[in-house]
Order: structure tokens, then C-alpha cells, then sequence
């Protein structure tokens, strides 16, 4: 771990400033996973700029349309037990459930995970090629060891996944990124916000230089889904692992048939994956294995497995119409019986 | 505000370690985790991975179970750190390490001060009764003795121990 | 009443605990020393090939540092590669830290930052500029394995295959039940919680004192004195409390030997700590690949076996262990054909992990059996019954004891099997597939020479020590045990004093010897003590014991007493204050003795049966039940023995499901480095484990009757699941470990 200087903001304005002054420096909050980072050499910042102090970043909130705001220092722990949240978005819920342990989702918080780099070996090791971690030295994973790499939106360039879980279901629920930087405040749809690697693969999303995220907020709307959800995870080991392949899933039913539907893959894509078609697909349509399979073809399509993890595409449609199956007969996923319903 | 510019002075954090008040100088880069174990000699906090991989480092900041090494020991200015040395020593142990003790729910011992501080925050926490509620909740701690299911047993003991107290007090 | 409540045999708290959940035992890298320098290791980017240059320049210009070493500026060492040799190790050249500029293997110690800080170490070492000129190198056993050999030497203490008895491929061809496949293993690291890390003390005039990791601080001791040209007078290592060994302590590793070549070079105290991803740079157990055909006649029984093994070694030693020879043992057959070769990578050499060879070996052979089972339509416990050994048949030699039989027959009571459906796929919970599989588990009963010492004093407490270690094992509370029940004792009057090279000797524990041997030299000594103690109470004043003979007391409540009149006592105490002594000391040692071995083998047995629930349209399987009866003579302690057998399950369950070590083989480098992607099982895979000790009588194994129980417990467990994951799917898995995606494929 490289020496930095260490800068704790006392202001959001403070902050930015900071950030647009130091091209070499990065923010810090939860620590999770630029610490971590950090001692592989992988990110060596100049300077580290600690927004824990941060008041406007904290909280969970109601807003006017029905919705919730959870702030950008909100810990990973404090999203999965609140009791607003579980009530209107449980999928959120399950997802932060899901992810890491309970000592990590107490540290981790809701803004650094959606910053989160990848989870991929190279991008780990300094001794070896990544495009994404030094851009033109190659990308290691292709041609490598790669079964738990993306078979959805890669590149020549990178086929690294994002890790989160909390983000699946973020995506799925239509969140919005509320950001602040040097030019003033944005909104970002939740779609808009990561990116696949294209020829950048450094770039893990669509923040600017010196914008930090301020909130995530949730729409009233989405709180339609809080009866008939899941999010479905498989892994190499039961807990305490990323997923191989993970599935938000939530919809809308009017009597059998299917008013609305979300539904979004984990593990698989450089962002959380979705595709309007696949959902489109499925609104209309009496709930059934026939439909699911064919939300999951059109979610699927276009796939592009690699040596080892070829077993991901098939995986991913089983897990899709189990994960339907799920939501539909509102029996989602127990996060503690692992059994799959 | 605090500052420091790479390998300038040391950054003066106050900080209170199991109930003690201390004034400590450091580099921003020292992890709370080193600081327990190389400068204040509070070696019962262990490192197994230094990555957020296993949980043997496993602390109470302000109460909460949060793994040491990924925190950076200058963030934690003015915060409480509870450490296994705070949790109970010699005759006067807490229930949970005398529920270790009594199931056997270790071997080697290293990744035992990270397992009773997950414990104990377990329990605090409140959101585990069955058994495949703590076996999923105490998932962030490793154990490669494999002494699992006696750390459940252990847990679940002081759990049942909690819950007739609760039950006690309230008749 | 003449006898103490037993302390042998008897459930006890382990004597080590409060220190254990205080965090006040201390492990390698928690001492502490003024002027402390801190040394972080440099590590080779690549496989093969040969430094061009190393520039630590900027390494040695950062604040805090003291000095890097590099093969440029190692200080002087021995010459000769024997001089690196420990008691353990395999026929070949052991490796030598910064010995010149040749790279044997990725993740190559190459350079050693020592600095006033950690941070300040692991800060420069990042700064070491090194170009490399590669060579091509291999790490790939399915190519290497074409290049196969027999070792030419063999390694001390591992018995060669037997040669083949019969004509085993004929009798394979001419068999009417046949079954034949290859059974492969991925390479596993062993991970102990505490990462491997030295801490030397300088203590001035050339003398140090090591607090290493290792599970055997006088093969440390040796190795350091050897290596480094010093008395072991000036050399004291100690290991009271290690975090995890299951082999990975057995050898020196690379840490000992730079953290006491920087605190020589330095005189200075230098602490040398592996990060986790360096803990991926030495021993682990190697890639094995088992070819295995069996032939059974019409009621199952075995004709011919031939079971041949191809394990990964390093270019530059022969690491061996036991992996096929169990199958010329196990059951009766009268052709039989063992081979075991070696394939060298470019890697560092494998070692002993947990149960070295048997579990690889196992896997094969009781996966086959499963199969032959099916085949032959019988009954797996049956058609193990019906092959049935009374002695091995490698040697000739009968068995200390062997109650296998019990084993399958409690373990299956236990699990219910008799309620178990032989077809596959036929049992079901909902969704989920269930699968019932069972194996059996044998691994050697050793004993090996020991040496302890005991000290009785005036205060009426007793201390005991050997050199020997107590890795997680629960070798402080059994030594206490067998302490107290032999003189009387309470255990709290007991005091257990391990690991330090100075106490008596000991080998390096391992191999499930230890409460055999360490036990045996234990109540050796103690049994001395009490002739000492029998002799001063006869001298005493108007003694009771005038006319009594050994046979007429006993130690009872720290008194001896007359069995005929138990209220005729005296006090120990008393009795060595009589003598105007202040202790009695008593040093002994025990060794297997010349005959027994040469006329019985000894080896503990068990029979695993294990459930598995499995998703089988999304692969996930869960290891819902596990029953593992263990047949392993005398058991000291129920509660520790219970928890050895228990974590040796859970290491079962890593092996059947989890566990790999992945290598990118373009770059000979291994890339899950770290326990995010090395994946050992965590709390919610395992789920109940239940153990059954079988009765078993044995007078031969050890002197306490004692067989061992550190090994016993992974040996059948990865063949039981992969055997319970057919019967539930009708899907054969023959490489470990299965993971979901193997499964979705078959």
C-alpha cells in the first residue's frame, strides 16, 4: 500500500473540490473495497478524501412520491434492515441480504457499492495483464482462467464482471443516482450509470471527474413489486461468495397474467443486466414456464461464453425462469434456508 | 480538518479502545487493524487474510462487527473499538466464550477472537433464532479447523440463555 | 471408591481455552522486541527463468527502510543443498530462498524489504524494479503427466507401492463385474487461518530466539542451525500456540529462513509475516490424477484391483505420499497391481496436507467401489463386507485391531441407511434431489519416538513437557489428562509446557501420531513419578504402605492409598516433603518398540455416510448430513476427538465441493490467491455432522491404546458425497471438486 496524503471533508463542496484539484485523488468511505485494493497495489491514489463526516450523505428517507432516498454513506446493513425498505422494496432488501457478510455490509456503504470495482482475478494481481487496471496491457481473463467472467457486454478489451448484488436490484427497480460535482447536481437513471468495458474498460461507469454520489432513490412505482419478487443467487459456496450467476426478479400480476416485470442478471455482464424485450416479453402473458423461458431466451441473446464458463448461459435461463417461478408464486428466495424453492 | 501530506507528520486521532480513552499519532495509511496489533499490542485481533476475506480481524466499532483491516485507523477519530481484550479476560468472561469454551467451538484459536466479537454482535443484532439463521449470519467468519457447528451450538446456548432472562424479566 | 473420577476417556474442556477466547494465546507474529524490523517479501512475477536485474533503489530510498536483500547481497549461508534438508522433507534439492538468480516457480521469494514499520516494508517492497529474461516453463500436469517417472528415491517414511500380486489385468479382462475410470483431484492449498510468519528475537552474543509457525520447533531449530552454520545452543525456537498447521508448518518454510538471515545480518529482532496471496507461494497438495479398475466375480467379490496414481511434484524435489497402496489393503483381492508416479511442474513443491495421499487415493478407489457396487447390484456396505481383510495384504501383517465392520454397521444405524432407496434419483424433497453415498476411511495408526518429561513439587502440582506441538489438536488438554489420572490429580494441578526446542524431543507433529506417542512418553514419565512418589511414601514415618507392593495402591485425589483400605493414605506432597526434596522429576521416553511393528500394521478405519440435497436443474448441492463412525482405539477425550473428526469432515466437504487451486498455465502463475476465490467452506455449507466412536480394544498400536484421530476424519468424506451425488442424480463425478458447473454438465 503506496503513501497518501489524507483529507477529511468537512463539506460535499469541499470534497469536489478536492477531487477536481487532484486527478490523483479518490474518495473513501466504507473502505471495503479500495483498502482492499489498496494493499494489492492496484490503486494507489495520491491522496484519499474521507466523506465519512458528510452529514448531507446520510440517511434513509421518505420522498413526496412514495419512494425512499438512501444516502451515500447509508451503510450496506442499515439498507437491508430497514423496515420501510423491506416493506416497499424487499428485493432490495434480499439483494443487499445476499451480498458479502454482516461485518462487511456494516462497513460498506450504499454509494461504494455501486463504485465497487470488478471481481476478476487479473484485475487482482499486478503481476499479470488487465486492460481495465492498466489500459493496453492486455486483458488476462481472455484466453485465461475465466469461468466466473462475463458472458453478456464484453469486450476484446475486458470481460470483467461487476460484483454487487445490492446493484442488481437497484437496476431492476429503475433506481436513480443522484450525484453532485464541480458543474452542480445530476440525476442518473440507474441504466445509465455503469457502462460495459467497450475499448475503456477502466472506466467502471459514467461519473465525471470530481462528481461523487450523493443518494440513490427509489420510485414510489417500484414499490408495486413488493409482492411477487426474488433475487436468486448461485455461487460457488452457500454464502460469503460472489455469485456465478444471480437473478432480480419482480413482477407485477393482475389475476394470472403479468401487468409488469423486472428483471435483472448478476455475475454475468460488466453492469447489472437488462433488457427492456426480455420484460416487454412477459407483460400480457399468463405467468408459466413457457413464458419465462422466453423472457430468459431474449435476456440471454447474443451471449458470448468463454473457455470455462460456457455453463453460465445455461445456468443463467434456468435461473431466470426459476427465479420467475419464484416471484410469481411470491415464495421469494430464503436468504437463511438455502434451499430453492 | 486533519491533513497530511505523504511521509509528512503523523495525524493525532482520538480514539477510545474497550473503554479507555487514548490519543494516538499515525500515518493515514496505518490500518485500524495494525494499529490494534503492532502499536498498541492488542494482539488478540488477528489477522488471517488482511482482504475482508475471513473475518478473523473482526472488531466493535461504536458497536457494531466491522473487519479491522479494511479500515483505516485515521478514519476512526473519535469512535469506540470494543477488541476481544474488552470483551472479557481471566475469570470474568462473557457468556459467549464461556459457551466456546463449553462446546469446544475452536482448535487452533485463531479465528476465534473474530468469531465471539461476530457472536456477541449476533446476538446483539437480533436478527438470528434458527440455526440456519446464525449459520448464514456468522458466514463472514472462517474457520478452518472447521469448528462449526460447535460455534453454532455455542451461539445458539447464549441465545437461549438471552432469551429466558428476557422471559424472567418480563413475569 | 479407588478410582478418580477417569480424566482419560471423559469429556474435557480444553486447558488452553481461556487463553484461546481471551485472544491472550499468542501466535508466531505476536511478539514482540524493541527496535522490531519488519520484513515484507518480493515475490517472482513469472514461472521459469532468471532475474536480469533487481533495482531496489528507490526500495531502499523509501522512509523507514533498513535494508533489501536480494540473492545479489544474501548474506553467506550454507553451500551444500543437504545443509537445507529437515526430518520431513522429499528426496531432492529443498529450496533456497535468494540463492542465485534462478526462478523455479511463480511466486518465488526474491527479495526481502526489512523496515522500521510494516507499512513502511510492504510500502517499498512495491518499489523493487525487476526484469526478468523467462524461460518456457509447464504447469500443466495433463501435459507433464505423459513425461511420468517412478521416483527413483524413495521418501523416508512412505512405503513405495507393493509389488503387483498376481496377474491383475487378466483377471481384470476375464472378470464378469468390471468397472474402470480416472479419478482426478485439484490441487489444494491449505490456508491455516494464522498466515506462516517468524518473529527471531536477537538476543545478543548470536543467540536468537524463533517464534515460528511450525509444527515442529526442533526440525525448525535443526534446519536454522544447519543452514546459518550455528550451535543449536544459540538457537531456541518456540510454538506454544500455532493458528492452523494440517501440514503447511511440517517443513521450515521460506519465512524462517529470511526472517533469521535478516536479525543475523541486522542483529536486530526481524518478524517475517506471509500476506495471504504469499501463503499461495509454497507447500499445498498436489494436482493428483488416479486411474482405478476393479473386477469383481458375479457376488461382488474382488478379483483384480489396479489402482495408478500420476501426483504433480516441483523440478527440484520428489514429494511423495501414500495414495495408492490403501487400495492393496483395504479389501481382500487376489491380483493386485499398485503404481505411483510423479510429473514435475514448474511449481514449488507440494507437502503434506491433511491425511497426505489417502484422501486422492480414497476418492478413486471408493468412488470405484460405488460404481462396482452398482454394477454388481449389491449394496455398497455389503459389497464392502463381502471383500472384507482381516490383515494387509501389502505386508502380510495382521492388524493391531480393526473394527471397520462396527464402523459400517453403527455409522449406518445412525444414518438410517437401511431406509435408503438403491436407485438413483429416487429420493426426493420437493425440488430437491436427495442422495444418500457412503465410503470407508482408513489412515496409519503411527506412533513415533518421544520424549517427555514430568515434575512433581512440593505445592502438589505437576508440570509436563515435550518439545511436541499443539496445532488446534488438543494436545495440552490430553497430555493433562493422562497427567491427572496417572498421579491422582486434578486437572487444574496439571501444567502442560509445549513446542520449545528446549523441552524434551519430539518429532514435528503430524500424521495423527501424536497423542500416541507425546501421550505414551507422558504417562511414562508419570508412571516413574509414581514409583518415585511409592518410594518416599513407604520411607515416611509409620508408613501404610510398609508391606505394600505397586499393585496394593493407588493414586487417588492427589494421595496413594491402600486398595484394601483406602482410608490408609498419604498425601503426595507430604511424601515428597518428607523426603526433604523440593521435586521429583521423571524424563521418559516411548517409541514403537522393534517387534510390534514388524508383525502388525496399524491403522484407524471408518465409514462415512454422507446426504446431499441438490437443485439439480441449477446444480447447487448442499452436504445436509453427515455420519462419520470412526473406529481409532482408545479415545482420550470424547469432546476434542469429536471436534478433530468434525473439522476433518468439514475439510471433506472443502475437498468435495470447494476446494481448487486455479493456475492460468501461459503464465505458470496461480490466480484464486486469496480466500475470496480460494474457497474453503464457510458456516452455512456445513450443516450436521455426527460422530460415532466405535469400541475398538488395542494393545499393540501404542502403549495408551491410542491410534490418532487428526487425518481419519477427511479420508472417506469427498468419495462418500461424490457417491451420495450419483445416488441422488444417477450423475458420476470423478473430479474433485464438484462444482456446480461439472454437475450441470455430466
Amino acid at each position: 500500500m503506496n503513501r497518501f496524503s489524507y483529507h477529511r471533508a468537512e463539506t460535499l463542496a469541499d470534497a469536489i473540490s478536492h477531487l477536481r484539484s487532484n486527478p490523483a485523488a479518490a474518495i473513501i468511505a466504507g473502505g471495503t473495497n479500495l483498502v482492499d485494493l489498496m494493499k494489492y497495489e492496484v490503486e494507489r491514489p495520491g491522496e484519499l478524501v474521507d466523506l465519512t463526516r458528510l452529514d448531507e450523505l446520510r440517511g434513509i428517507s421518505e420522498t413526496p412520491d412514495g419512494g425512499m432516498r438512501i444516502g451515500a454513506l447509508v451503510p450496506n446493513s442499515d439498507v437491508a434492515y430497514d423496515e420501510r425498505i423491506a416493506k416497499l422494496y424487499p428485493l432490495l432488501t434480499h439483494a443487499v441480504l445476499a451480498g458479502a457478510t454482516p461485518q462487511l455490509r456494516n462497513a460498506a456503504t450504499t454509494g461504494g457499492n455501486l463504485n465497487q470495482r470488478t471481481r476478476c482475478y487479473y484485475f487482482n494481481d499486478v503481476a499479470t495483464p488487465c486492460n481495465k487496471r492498466e489500459p493496453g496491457s492486455g486483458c488476462g481473463a481472455i484466453g485465461g482462467v475465466n469461468r466466473i467472467h462475463a458472458i453478456l457486454g464484453a469486450s476484446d478489451q475486458c470481460i470483467a464482471t461487476h460484483p454487487s448484488d445490492m446493484c442488481v436490484a437497484l437496476s431492476a427497480l429503475d433506481a436513480t443516482v443522484e450525484v453532485a460535482g464541480p458543474d452542480g447536481e445530476r440525476r442518473i437513471s440507474f441504466r445509465e450509470y455503469h457502462r460495459l468495458p467497450g475499448d475503456e474498460p477502466q472506466r467502471d461507469n459514467t461519473l465525471r471527474q470530481g462528481e461523487i454520489v450523493v443518494a440513490v432513490t427509489l420510485a414510489g412505482e417500484a414499490s408495486y413489486f413488493a409482492e411477487n419478487y426474488t433475487y436468486l443467487k448461485l455461487r460457488d459456496r452457500l454464502s460469503y461468495a460472489f455469485a456465478l450467476v444471480s437473478v432480480a426478479a419482480a413482477l407485477q400480476l393482475d389475476g394470472g397474467r403479468i401487468a409488469a416485470a423486472r428483471l435483472a442478471l448478476g455475475g454475468v455482464s460488466h453492469m447489472p443486466w437488462r433488457k427492456p424485450d426480455a420484460e416487454n416479453a412477459l407483460v400480457g402473458m399468463a405467468a408459466g414456464e413457457e413464458t419465462f423461458t422466453r423472457a430468459a431466451d431474449i435476456l440471454l441473446a447474443g451471449a458470448q461464453p468463454h473457455e470455462h464458463n460456457a455453463f453460465k448461459v445455461d445456468l443463467a435461463r434456468r435461473a431466470i425462469v426459476r427465479a420467475l417461478t419464484q416471484a410469481a408464486a411470491a415464495t421469494p428466495q430464503s436468504l437463511s434456508d438455502k434451499r430453492i424453492a | 480538518m486533519s491533513q497530511a501530506r505523504p511521509g509528512s507528520a503523523e495525524i493525532p486521532i482520538q480514539i477510545t479502545i474497550n473503554g479507555e480513552r487514548r490519543c494516538v499519532e499515525l500515518q493515514p495509511w496505518t490500518t485500524l487493524l495494525d494499529l490494534l496489533r503492532h502499536d498498541l499490542a492488542l494482539t488478540g485481533t488477528k489477522k488471517g487474510c488482511d482482504h475482508g476475506q475471513c473475518g478473523a480481524c473482526t472488531v466493535l466499532i461504536d458497536g457494531r462487527r466491522i473487519n479491522s483491516c479494511l479500515q483505516l485507523a485515521v478514519m476512526q477519530d473519535g469512535k469506540a473499538i470494543t477488541t476481544i481484550e474488552g470483551i472479557g479476560q481471566g475469570s470474568h468472561l462473557h457468556p459467549l466464550q464461556q459457551a466456546f469454551i463449553e462446546r469446544d467451538a475452536f482448535q487452533c484459536g485463531y479465528c476465534t477472537p473474530g468469531q465471539i466479537c461476530s457472536g456477541i454482535a449476533l446476538i446483539e443484532e437480533g436478527n438470528a433464532v434458527t440455526r440456519d439463521e446464525i449459520r448464514e449470519l456468522m458466514s463472514g467468519n472462517i474457520c478452518r479447523c472447521g469448528a462449526y457447528p460447535n460455534i453454532v451450538d455455542a451461539i445458539q446456548d447464549v441465545l437461549v440463555q438471552r432469551s429466558g432472562v428476557i422471559r424472567e424479566a418480563a413475569e | 471408591m479407588l478410582k478418580n473420577d477417569p480424566h482419560i476417556g471423559s469429556p474435557r474442556n480444553r486447558v488452553d481455552g481461556p487463553a484461546k477466547v481471551t485472544g491472550a494465546a499468542t501466535y508466531a507474529a505476536e511478539f514482540a522486541a524493541t527496535d522490531l524490523g519488519h520484513g515484507y517479501i518480493v515475490e517472482s512475477a513469472i514461472a521459469r527463468g532468471l532475474i536480469r536485474s533487481i533495482n531496489v533503489a528507490a526500495a531502499e530510498a523509501a522512509p523507514g527502510v533498513i535494508k533489501v536483500f536480494t540473492h545479489e547481497n544474501r548474506p553467506q549461508t550454507a553451500w551444500f543443498t543437504y545443509k537445507y534438508r529437515d526430518q520431513v522433507g522429499p528426496p531432492g534439492s529443498p529450496f533456497r530462498p535468494l540463492y542465485s538468480e534462478e526462478i523455479q516457480y511463480s511466486g518465488q521469494p526474491i527479495a526481502l524489504v526489512v523496515a522500521t514499520s510494516f507499512d513502511a516494508a510492504r510500502d517499498a517492497a512495491a518499489l523493487v524494479i525487476v526484469e526478468y529474461a523467462e524461460k518456457p516453463h509447464l504447469t500443466d500436469l495433463s501435459i507433464a503427466r505423459k513425461d511420468a517417472y517412478k521416483p527413483p528415491k524413495k521418501r523416508l517414511g512412505i512405503a513405495p507401492p507393493p509389488d503387483p500380486r498376481g496377474d491383475a489385468v487378466k483377471a481384470f479382462s476375464e472378470a464378469p463385474v468390471s468397472v474402470s475410470a480416472e479419478y482426478a483431484i485439484a490441487p489444494e492449498h491449505h490456508n491455516p487461518m494464522e498466515p506462516h510468519a517468524t518473529t527471531v528475537i536477537w538476543e545478543g552474543d548470536g543467540k536468537i530466539t524463533v517464534h515460528d509457525k511450525t509444527q515442529g520447533v526442533q526440525n525448525s531449530q535443526a534446519y536454522v542451525a544447519s543452514v546459518f552454520g550455528l550451535s543449536s545452543d544459540n538457537v531456541r525456537v518456540v510454538a506454544p500456540y500455532v493458528g492452523g498447521g494440517f501440514g503447511s508448518g511440517l517443513r521450515p518454510q521460506h519465512q524462517l529462513f529470511l526472517a533469521v538471515m535478516a536479525s543475523l545480518a541486522l542483529e536486530r529482532s526481524v518478524r517475517v509475516e506471509l500476506t495471504r496471496q504469499q501463503m499461495f507461494g509454497h507447500v499445498h497438495r498436489p494436482e493428483t490424477i488416479n486411474a482405478v479398475a476393479l473386477g469383481a466375480d458375479a457376488d461382488g467379490k474382488l478379483v483384480s484391483i489396479q489402482h495408478h496414481a500420476v501426483a504433480a511434484t516441483s523440478q527440484f524435489e520428489d514429494h511423495q505420499e501414500n495414495v495408492v497402496n490403501w487400495s492393496g489393503m483395504l479389501y481382500h483381492a487376489p491380483n493386485v497391481d499398485l503404481r505411483y508416479e510423479l510429473a514435475k511442474l514448474d511449481i514449488y513443491s507440494p507437502g503434506d496436507m491433511r491425511a497426505p495421499g489417502a484422501p486422492l487415493g480414497l476418492f478413486a478407489l471408493e468412488s470405484a467401489m460405488d460404481e462396482l457396487a452398482i454394477a454388481a447390484k449389491i449394496d455398497p456396505i455389503e459389497l464392502r463386507l463381502r471383500n472384507y481383510t482381516d490383515h494387509d495384504e501389502n505386508d502380510g501383517k495382521v492388524f493391531t485391531s480393526k473394527e471397520l465392520r462396527a464402523c459400517y454397521r453403527e455409522g449406518a444405524e445412525r444414518f438410517g441407511w437401511n431406509k435408503r432407496n438403491a436407485r438413483p434419483c429416487s429420493m426426493r424433497d420437493g425440488r430437491e434431489l436427495i442422495g444418500w453415498g457412503m465410503a470407508s476411511g482408513v489412515w496409519e495408526a503411527g506412533m513415533m519416538k518421544t520424549a517427555a518429561r514430568g515434575v512433581f513439587t512440593a505445592d502438589g502440582r505437576l508440570e509436563l513437557s515435550c518439545a511436541t506441538s499443539d496445532i488446534g489438536t488438543g494436545t495440552y488438554t490430553i497430555l493433562s489428562q493422562i497427567g491427572a489420572e496417572t498421579l491422582g490429580l486434578e486437572m487444574e494441578q496439571v501444567t502442560v509446557k509445549l513446542a520449545d526446542s528446549t523441552l524434551p524431543a519430539s518429532p514435528v507433529q503430524g500424521g495423527s501420531w501424536t497423542a500416541a506417542s507425546a501421550g505414551s512418553a507422558v504417562m511414562a514419565a508419570c508412571q516413574d513419578l509414581q514409583a518415585q512418589l511409592f518410594k518416599l511414601a513407604r520411607k515416611i514415618d509409620g508408613s501404610p504402605f510398609a508391606d505394600a507392593s505397586d499393585d496394593d495402591i493407588a493414586f487417588v485425589n492427589g494421595r496413594i492409598l491402600l486398595r484394601t483400605n483406602p482410608a490408609k493414605s498419604v498425601l503426595l506432597a507430604e511424601a515428597l516433603a518428607a523426603s526433604g526434596e523440593e521435586k521429583l522429576e521423571a524424563e521418559k521416553s516411548a517409541s514403537p518398540g522393534l517387534i510390534g511393528p514388524m508383525r502388525y500394521a496399524a491403522y484407524t478405519h471408518s465409514a462415512v455416510f454422507a446426504e446431499v440435497r441438490i437443485d439439480a436443474e441449477l446444480g447447487q448441492i448442499r452436504v445436509t448430513r453427515i455420519v462419520n463412525a470412526v473406529a481409532a482405539g482408545r479415545i482420550l477425550n470424547p469432546k476434542t476427538a469429536r471436534s478433530q473428526i468434525i473439522g476433518g469432515v468439514v475439510w471433506g466437504i472443502g475437498m468435495a465441493l470447494h476446494e481448487e487451486t486455479l493456475t492460468d498455465h501461459r503464465l505458470g502463475r496461480i490466480m484464486n490467491h486469496s480466500l475470496a476465490e480460494y474457497h474453503v467452506p464457510a458456516n452455512a455449507d456445513i450443516y450436521d455432522i455426527d460422530v460415532v466412536f466405535v469400541e475398538e480394544h488395542d494393545d499393540k498400536a501404542s502403549p495408551i491404546g491410542v491410534k490418532g484421530l487428526g487425518e481419519i476424519g477427511i479420508v472417506g468424506t469427498a468419495a462418500a458425497i461424490a457417491n451420495a451425488i450419483h445416488h441422488a442424480t444417477g450423475k458420476r463425478l470423478r473430479s474433485l471438486p464438484i462444482t456446480l458447473d461439472k454437475l450441470l454438465a455430466a
